[in-house]
């Protein structure tokens, strides 16, 4: 269809901007086996590297034997603690201002520690050799359980650290001791309790989890002698950042560093920070001269590198008889493993956990968080969530739902009775947020009607009725989480990583013929970024989305960012991306105007092109306009039509939901099934509805499989158990529920347009949503919390308690 | 997940495969779809000098009805299990069991000699073949053996299959018409062992039980036959008493390992449980 000849409406459906569901355009690539990931890459001469890795939880290092492994044909090469220690390169800088261990030193302090780096021909002769080297190892005393960390008897895990007794974040209280981090005004919050008429108290643990992103991590570094210039390519979330420390660490010039972020296969936090696999490589590709890959296989995955949660969330409210909401105490117990590798903006060691007062006008709460050293692997990520916000939302949630059970409330009458009003924003959060915007009450009743909440729970009196008479097996649970996220990390004034700024960006170059390429400072891992960036852009501009190219990972290419976690590609990426339009868009005007000669002020913009105010039929569309940004611009403007955005956002975004879920447990097995889950979610304006969806869906069913089973677990003598597939509970479609969407908009009032993000929210909602369900199944029995997860035998356990079981 | 070097050999007939194995002696094992083989090489947890592939011999395929049994060759699939039209007509608590091992695309490779031979008590056929009384038959360099299913496993991958031997056909007598059968499995998950599983054949006459075979899986060293469960059914009505009786001797010989799928008396429980439900699902099925 020719230009003209089409409607208003029909040219700006031919933009598939914001609001369109739009299909993923990366989805050519990746359904057809086409994608790029890092083990696809095959450069010339390339060894393999593969790990000696520790078989105890805590032990001394006695000696290291590398000479059989050597002695096999095809090893280039053994890496101990001894070659890194003259680079300086057997500890490196943590995220959370710790240093972790590249290679163990004199001790090892977690199963599965790296100990040796092997560089062979082959993966196959790489992982003969690791069998080759012999590591004479001594048993010490293993720390596992956090409660007895700081004992005063407690091991000493790290010898590094004697004698420090100021940490990253304070003062250290013992030699097992990181941080002690609180907020809030303790002495108020204090004296809410003394005065109240009702309190909880309960200790609510978010057990240590993985993010078991199906390809694991890798990297493949190459170092050009002559040129002096190293690159590396890796499954990194955040590869701007990855440069910087690779600089700071190797001394090699950052311009001369080019770290390139393919195809990712999902990252859920467990790809930000940096890896002893990827400084090995590096090293060796400088020791050797050639590219070296290093794999993860699953088992190191889910052993070795970064972990989630692992939160002891001792929760306190204070509340009126009545259900009002007076006061939130917490005190949480961290257990960080054997270094602090936190991946946290810096000067948050306990992520925004402050965020704990969720979706309630709360006047005063205080918080404490200790973080402490066991003999378990380090991380400690935000698994699908910003920063310790869906510990704070699963506690807050399960911390109300006790509350109600206690005033014999109703959990929805008890979340309404507490919700911040629409007119409290912006709402200052007892713990020192600026909540953007909400409709919590609207959302909250939307949800009910969906679900028909009220015959949800008369259905569930006739049931447990019917389960006293025992005409039925079954108790019916129905779950509520009202949750707000924290996302969009974030204004620079309070967030950095190691001194960067949480800024993001975004650049874009419009060709003569009106097709552009975009690049940006984030790095999709599966969220659709070349579909929905182009979006934003096609609307701004005017431009349509299919003629708009993006790309990000490369850091040669691409601006400056802090990459893609926490929910802030669209935060901040994102408004970038619409800020830049904006000078697009502003200079396309000054070019339109010079071309029908008249005044800027003369000209109005309408979907894809300036017309003349009055005089509709002198126009110029975006594409006539890019050819003359090469040809012919007013005098004074330069040529060419390009623009750069760096976006410090002004404040976070609190995208907000309202999820139900039913479940049926059978009493003799403890099995849980999933009825329904509806999940309302409000990430304020839609870029893509059904990337939103999809998004919402994955989520979900990462919450669910938390919820429901995932869990690393270790033995008392600091053995990880489970941690492969066969245990480590990862649903497939026939476990998964089927889910129900839905959405409020509530825009937030500072980002460019609008949007809050989401990609996090169903993973910060689902979870208590589940837990609520599976507790709320024997809500009327004499029982106020089961801790997570609510796999099979532990909920028939719970049955066995009551005298459930026939 | 690298396994070590290892030599390989694809027969094609039986007797090269027997004279390959008795030469190579203990270091090399047959291989048969793989599935539990492969993961433990690939762990090193089963150090092996050379595999034998058995996949290239036809006479280990195929599914026939021979003097009141069926004989089914021991490289037949899960797959092909399903599919079969005779094992349909003649015992189906066979398809009902394959159909809860693993996913569609285990099913396709695994086969139910490999199910049977490796000794894993976490596998789904065993129990069930000691619950059919069915026979393994073996064969080595001095000839062919048939051991029955029920005297078969040692302990945890310990059978009475010696080196050099490979296990050829499974026979399976056939069930009276009009059996009532049922295999209960739980599990976490697709693609998962057994929390704990039952299988029952009952038959019945004039309302009461006539004969009974109970064999539970993943609750032991090896599966387990429950002799004194499934005798005590024997001339009862199969009423709750005696299904509780039954069940009580059955949770009386397991001796489950505490493991993510649960403690060891959840799991001796979850034998219970399976057990009456399979009785009911068994019995609503039967005639007589």
């Amino acid at each position: 269809m020719s230009d003209a000849a089409m409607t208003v409406e029909e040219r700006e459906a031919n933009l598939k901007g914001i609001g369109c569901s739009r299909k993923r355009t990366e989805d050519a690539r990746f359904i057809q086996g086409k994608g790029n990931y890092v083990d696809d890459l095959k450069l010339p001469g390339m060894l393999f590297g593969d790990f000696v890795r520790s078989p105890y939880g805590h032990a001394r290092i006695k000696s290291i034997d590398a000479s059989a492994a050597l002695a096999l044909p095809g090893v280039k090469a053994v890496l101990t603690a001894a070659d890194l220690k003259p680079l300086n390169l057997h500890y490196m800088p943590t995220l959370a201002g710790d240093v972790q261990a590249v290679l163990a030193e004199d001790k090892v302090l977690f199963q599965n520690q790296e100990v040796a780096f092997v560089i062979a021909e082959d993966r196959y002769i790489a992982a003969d050799a690791a069998e080759l080297v012999e590591v004479d190892y001594e048993a010490l005393p293993v720390l596992v359980d956090p409660f007895r960390s700081m004992d005063p008897d407690a091991p000493v895990l790290r010898e590094d650290l004697a004698g420090k007794t100021e940490g990253a974040h304070g003062a250290r209280r013992h030699h097992n001791h990181i941080f002690t981090w609180d907020v809030g005004d303790k002495e108020a919050t204090d004296q809410a309790f003394a005065q109240a008429e009702v309190t909880i108290k309960e200790l609510i643990t978010y057990p240590r989890v993985h993010p078991a992103p199906m390809e694991t991590c890798a990297c493949v570094a190459s170092m050009d002698k002559i040129r002096g210039e190293l690159t590396v390519y890796g499954t990194f979330q955040a590869p701007h950042v990855v440069r910087t420390v690779a600089s700071l660490l190797s001394t090699i010039p950052e311009h001369k560093i080019h770290v390139i972020a393919p195809d990712i296969g999902g990252g859920f936090g467990n790809k930000v920070g940096v890896y002893p696999g990827y400084v090995c490589s590096i090293v060796a590709s400088i020791v050797l001269g050639v590219p070296v890959k290093w794999v993860e296989d699953r088992m190191e995955n889910l052993s070795a590198t970064a972990f989630a949660r692992d939160y002891h969330m001792t929760a306190e409210l204070a509340a009126t008889r009545d259900g009002r909401i007076t006061a939130i105490r917490a005190h949480v117990l961290a257990d960080h493993g054997a270094f602090d590798a936190c991946a946290d903006p810096s000067k948050w060691p306990a992520g925004f956990f402050n965020i704990c007062t969720g979706s309630y006008d709360v006047p005063t709460a205080y918080v404490a968080v200790d973080g402490v050293y066991t003999n378990k692997a380090p991380g400690g990520v935000a698994y699908r969530c910003s920063f310790r916000v869906t510990e704070a939302a699963y506690m807050i949630e399960r911390a109300v739902d006790i509350l109600a059970k206690k005033l014999a409330m109703d959990p929805v009458e008890l979340r309404l009775k507490n919700f911040i009003q629409p007119h409290q924003f912006p709402y200052q959060s007892a713990l020192g947020w600026e909540y953007d915007s909400g409709d919590y009450p609207t959302a909250m009743k939307k949800a009910m009607e969906a679900t028909s909440y009220a015959a949800l729970r008369a259905e569930q009196q006739e049931r447990r009725a019917a389960f006293a008479r025992g005409e039925t097996r079954e108790l019916m649970g129905i779950g509520v989480a009202f949750f707000t996220e924290i996302v969009g990390a974030g204004p620079t004034r309070n967030c950095d990583i190691l001194g960067v700024g949480m800024f993001d960006s975004c650049e874009i170059r419009i060709h003569p013929t009106g097709a552009a390429i975009a690049r940006l400072g984030t790095k999709s891992q599966g969220q659709a970024h070349e579909t929905t960036y182009a979006q934003i852009l096609a609307t701004e501009i005017g431009i349509p989305a299919d003629d708009i190219m993006i790309e990000e990972g490369n850091t040669d290419t691409a601006p400056y960012g802090l990459g893609t976690y926490g929910s802030r590609s669209t935060p901040v990426a994102g408004a970038a991306a619409a800020r830049v339009g904006r000078k697009i868009r502003d200079k396309a005007r000054k070019i339109a105007a010079h071309l029908l000669e008249v005044g800027e002020d003369d000209l109005e913009f309408e979907v894809d092109r300036f017309k003349v105010k009055g005089l509709p039929e002198r126009q110029k569309n975006m594409k006539e306009i890019a050819w003359a940004a090469y040809n012919n611009v007013p005098e004074g403007l330069e040529l060419g039509l390009e623009a750069v955005d760096y976006y410090d956002p002004p404040n976070m975004t609190y995208p907000f939901g309202a999820y139900i879920c039913v479940v049926d447990i059978d009493a003799d097995t403890g099995v849980t099934k999933v009825r329904r889950f509806y999940a309302l979610d409000d990430c304020g304006t839609r870029i893509n509805p059904m990337v939103i969806e999809g998004q919402v869906h994955g989520g979900l069913t990462e919450a669910f499989a938390i919820a429901m089973g995932q869990e690393i677990r270790y033995d008392e003598g600091g053995n990880v158990m489970g941690a492969s597939f066969m245990d480590y509970f990862v649903p497939t479609a026939v476990e998964t529920p089927v889910w129900e969407t839905d959405h409020t908009v509530t825009p937030s009032p500072h980002h460019p347009i609008g949007a809050k993000g989401v990609g996090e929210s169903p993973n910060v909602g689902g979870v208590p949503a589940f837990s609520n369900a599976v507790n709320d199944a024997f809500a009327h029995l004499d029982i106020t919390h089961i801790q997570m997860p609510h796999d099979h035998w532990r909920t028939w356990k719970v049955c066995e308690k009551l005298g459930l079981v026939g | 997940m690298i396994p070590g070097a290892f030599d390989y050999d694809a027969p094609t007939t039986l007797d090269e495969a027997v004279a390959l194995l008795a030469e190579l002696g203990e270091e090399a094992r047959p291989l048969a779809g793989g599935h539990s083989l492969i993961p433990m090489m690939k762990l090193r947890l089963a150090p092996l000098e050379h595999l034998v592939d058995l996949r290239r011999i036809d006479s280990l395929k195929g599914i026939r009805a021979e003097g009141g049994a069926l004989v089914i060759g021991a490289m037949t699939t899960q797959a092909e299990l399903l599919a079969s039209d005779l094992i349909t007509g003649h015992c189906p608590i066979i398809q009902e069991t394959a159909a809860l091992i693993a996913d569609p695309q285990v099913r396709s490779l695994g086969t139910l000699g490999g199910n049977v031979a490796n000794g894993d008590p976490a596998n789904d056929m065993p129990a069930l073949m000691q619950c059919l009384d069915a026979g393994y038959v073996l064969a080595g360099p001095g000839g062919s053996r048939e051991v029955k299913a029920r005297d078969f496993y040692e302990s945890a991958f310990f059978t009475k299959r010696a080196d050099g031997e490979i296990l050829t056909a499974v026979r399976v007598p056939i069930p009276p018409a009009g059996h009532g059968y049922a295999y209960e499995k739980l599990k976490r998950k697709i693609g998962d062992y057994a929390t704990a599983a039952a299988a029952v054949v009952v038959t019945l006459a004039g309302g009461s039980c006539k004969t009974a075979a109970i064999a539970l899986t993943n609750l032991g060293e090896t599966p387990l036959y429950a002799a004194e469960a499934s005798a005590a059914l024997v001339g009862t009505p199969l009423d709750k008493a005696a299904v509780e009786r039954a069940v009580a001797l059955a949770e009386g010989i397991t001796a489950p390992a505490s493991d993510g799928r649960g403690p060891a008396d959840y799991r001796t429980k979850m034998a219970g449980v399976m057990l009456r439900r399979a009785l009911q699902r068994a019995l609503a099925r039967a005639a007589g």
